[in-house]
C-alpha cells in the first residue's frame, strides 16, 4: 500500500483476505443538524442521514441544531425516528432555517441559487473574502443572516405541499 | 430530421443506455443523476438507484435534482437511511453499476480526483475521493463520465483515487479488488471500452460531429481503435423530452453551468 501512512494492512484472521485498516476518527465536537429534539436532547431526524449519526456517535461532544424543540411525548411516540438519544447530546440549539442553504425535509428546500452564487463568487480569493464578509463575518447571528434573504426567497424555499407519513401503531 | 441536442444531453443518454433493467445503480452527482432518471423512464424501469447520502429509490424523482440531497429525492423513495448502509451494499458486492467522474483518467481507466501533479509535486488539491475509491473498487461495473481534454487523458495518472485496471491485465485480481472495473468511458467526444485481455481503453464510438483526429489529439497515449468503430447513436426525441423535463432549466445539460460545473 502506498500513499497515506495512516493506513495499515493486515490479513483478516478469519478469511485470510488482505484488509486495509483506517484509524478511527474521534472528533472533539460534532455539530449535526436535525428536524427536532426535546429538552433532554433526544433527537428526531428523517431523510437521508449521510454520516450524521456516525459523526455524533464518534465525537466527544455533540451539538444538535434543530428546527424546533418539541415535547418529550413527541419523541417517545415515535422512537424509530430517533437519531440520537439525549444522553449523548451536550447541547440543543433551536435555530429555524439553521441548515440554509441546505435543505431540511419537511421545513425548507435547498437554496440552489445561493450555492451557485457562492461557486461563482468564491472562485478568487478576493471574491471569497467578500462573500465571507457578507454572509458570515458581517452578520450578527442567524437572524441577521436570514434577514439578508428576501421574503420572496424564503417563500419560494418554504414547504409548498406537506407530505406527512402515515403514523405507525406502537400499540399492544 | 434529427433533433438538435447538446453534447451533455448526448452524454446523459449514452450513460443511461449503459444501465440495465436489473441493475442496482450507485448514482453519482451531476450527469448520472439524469442518466438514471432517463433509464428508469425508458429501457430500465426496474433498475434501483442508491445515493450515498442514504437514499434508495426505484422510481424516478418527479422534480429536478440539483443534488442527491434535494428534498425531491426523498419523495417517493423506498429507503431513507445512512451512508453506512449504502456503502455496506457496495462492500457486500450488491452494487452492479457505479457512475464516476474524475479530473484525470489514464490508459487503463484509473482515475485521479485527488492531486493534480501527484502528491509529491502537488499543484492542485482536488475534492476527491469522496466515495470514488469504494465505488471503483467494489461495483461490478463502472461507467466513467469525463470531459475529453488532453490534460485529462493521460498515459498514466499521477495519483490513483479510483482504481481502474491498474497496469492492465489481471492487476485487479492480483490486488484483491472485488468489482469488475470500468466497462465504459463516456466523454465529450466519444465512448471508450476496454480490451478484455490487456484492459487497455479503446475507442469504441465517436460522437456525431467529432473528428477522429480530435480524439487522438486529445488523448495522451497511442490510442487503439475498435475493429468496428461506430458512430454514437444520437438521442431520440423521446429521450430528449425526458432529459429536458428533468433538467427543465438546462442547468446540467445546456447553458454555462453544464460546462463549468462538470469535472
Amino acid at each position: 500500500m502506498s500513499g497515506d501512512s495512516s493506513f495499515k494492512e493486515m490479513e483478516c484472521p478469519f478469511t485470510k483476505e488482505r484488509l486495509a485498516l483506517i484509524p478511527a476518527l474521534k472528533p472533539d465536537v460534532a455539530v449535526v443538524q436535525a428536524q427536532r429534539a426535546d429538552e433532554d436532547g433526544n433527537t428526531h431526524f428523517w431523510g437521508g442521514s449521510g454520516i450524521t449519526k456516525e459523526a455524533a456517535l464518534a465525537a466527544r461532544k455533540v451539538i444538535v441544531v434543530v428546527e424546533e424543540v418539541v415535547s418529550r411525548k413527541v419523541i417517545r411516540r415515535d422512537p424509530n425516528r430517533t437519531l440520537l438519544p439525549g444522553f449523548l447530546v451536550d447541547a440543543v440549539i433551536p435555530e429555524p432555517w439553521g441548515a440554509h442553504p441546505s435543505p431540511i425535509p419537511g421545513y425548507y428546500h435547498r437554496d440552489h441559487e445561493q450555492y451557485i452564487s457562492y461557486h461563482n463568487e468564491s472562485r478568487e480569493r478576493e471574491g471569497y473574502l467578500k462573500w465571507l464578509d457578507r454572509w458570515v463575518l458581517g452578520v450578527k447571528g442567524r437572524k441577521e443572516y436570514l434577514g439578508l434573504l428576501s421574503e420572496e426567497k424564503v417563500k419560494s424555499l418554504s414547504v409548498k405541499r406537506h407530505r406527512k407519513s402515515i403514523p405507525v401503531d406502537h400499540g399492544y | 430530421m434529427a433533433a438538435e441536442y447538446t453534447m451533455k444531453e448526448l452524454m446523459v443518454v449514452a450513460g443511461s443506455r449503459e444501465i440495465r433493467n436489473d441493475d442496482l445503480v450507485f448514482v453519482g452527482m451531476r450527469l448520472p443523476l439524469l442518466a438514471f432518471q432517463l433509464a428508469k423512464e425508458t429501457h430500465a424501469p426496474h433498475a434501483i438507484g442508491i445515493f450515498e447520502n442514504g437514499i434508495l429509490r426505484d422510481r424516478p424523482a418527479k422534480d429536478m435534482l440539483y443534488t442527491m440531497g434535494d428534498n425531491p429525492n426523498l419523495k417517493g423513495a423506498t429507503w431513507a437511511t445512512s451512508m453506512l448502509d449504502i456503502m455496506s451494499l457496495l462492500q457486500n458486492g450488491k452494487v452492479s453499476l457505479g457512475f464516476i467522474g474524475g479530473a484525470e483518467v489514464d490508459r487503463f481507466g484509473n482515475l485521479n480526483t485527488t492531486y493534480i501533479g501527484g502528491k509529491g509535486s502537488l499543484q492542485v488539491r482536488l475534492p476527491g475521493s469522496g466515495g470514488g475509491s469504494d465505488i471503483a473498487s467494489l461495483s461490478k461495473r463502472i461507467i466513467i463520465i469525463m470531459n475529453h481534454e488532453k490534460r485529462r487523458f493521460l498515459e498514466r495518472v499521477s495519483y490513483i483515487t479510483s482504481p481502474g485496471y491498474g497496469d492492465g491485465g489481471d492487476w485487479r485480481e492480483k490486488n484483491g479488488l472485488r468489482g469488475g472495473g470500468p466497462s465504459a468511458v463516456i466523454t465529450t467526444k466519444g465512448i471508450f471500452r476496454f480490451d478484455p485481455h490487456t484492459k487497455e481503453m479503446i475507442l469504441h464510438s465517436i460522437h456525431p460531429g467529432v473528428l477522429l483526429e480530435e480524439i487522438i489529439e486529445n488523448t495522451g497515449w497511442d490510442l487503439k481503435l475498435a475493429s468496428k468503430l461506430e458512430s454514437t447513436k444520437p438521442p431520440t426525441r423521446p429521450e430528449l423530452r425526458i432529459v429536458r423535463k428533468q433538467d427543465a432549466h438546462g442547468f446540467w445539460t445546456r447553458g454555462s453551468h453544464s460546462e463549468s460545473r462538470f469535472q
